[in-house]
């Protein structure tokens, strides 16, 4: 499984990208974020607050139920906030 | 036209461009967005952008055809710069053409406002500190649900 992270995920884990095998019980986002936040104390804080974690499978947007296969792509990152200026 | 670069745009050069040989255009709009003077906790600094290659270019297309659908355009440019960028410096530019106003002005700021919420970006501005991550505003995500309910359908 192809992990991405960006932004501040990327700093607190250490790495922008790595190759993982995570064990066949992974089945699902939330899986995978439990089984990452075990990794290292990076991992772990980077994922502590989920409400602020984004999840990419194979670049579209998923919710954390979404099931995971081996040969995916997975991203994690914060909030997205391109463009510029507010709205109002 | 989507184009994701570190390099600065000419905004004169992007205009003639998408009208060349365009002749059934009645209207161009555009939406330039520029590094704010004063960043978000009032110190005046610079950013740097980081993305997120190939899905950006992937949700960008979808919000093109997304606005293609809804609106008789003629043609659309959005182009999105990543990088380290000075205040002042310009960061996004998105340009509609349509032979009706309405149809270039709205999809304009339709365009503008999905990409901020649909678009993997992430703008990180230095300060004297060292520097923070911006966060997501609620009010970005209330700009694009205000087209949602002006159709009362999604968006994708």
């Amino acid at each position: 499984m192809q992990l991405l992270y960006f932004a501040w995920l990327r700093l607190k884990i250490g790495v922008g990208e790595e190759q993982l095998e995570p064990p066949p019980e992974v089945a699902t986002v939330t899986d995978l974020l439990d089984w990452l936040s075990e990794k290292g104390d990076g991992y772990a804080e980077a994922l502590l607050d989920r409400s602020v974690v984004r999840v990419a499978v194979n670049q579209e947007y998923v919710g954390f139920d979404h099931p995971l296969s081996p040969e995916d792509e997975v991203a994690l990152f914060p909030p997205v906030t391109g463009g510029c200026g507010g709205p109002g | 036209m989507i184009r994701i670069q570190r390099e600065d745009f000419d905004v004169g050069v992007e205009l003639s461009a998408l009208s060349r040989g365009q002749h059934n255009i009645g209207g161009i709009a555009a939406f330039v967005g520029v590094v704010r003077e004063i960043g978000s906790d009032g110190a005046p600094g610079a950013m740097t952008l980081e993305h997120y290659p190939g899905m950006t270019e992937r949700k960008l297309i979808e919000i093109e055809a997304d606005a293609l659908s809804r609106w008789p355009l003629d043609a659309v440019s959005i182009i999105h710069r990543y990088g380290r960028l000075e205040p002042g410096e310009q960061i996004v530019l998105v340009i509609t053409a349509s032979a009706h106003r309405t149809a270039a002005l709205e999809a304009c700021q339709f365009l503008i406002d999905w990409l901020k919420t649909k678009a993997p970006f992430w703008k990180f501005e230095e300060t004297a500190g060292g520097g923070k991550w911006v966060d997501a505003r609620s009010s970005d995500e209330l700009a694009t649900t205000r087209w949602l309910e002006m159709d009362g359908r999604g968006a994708g």
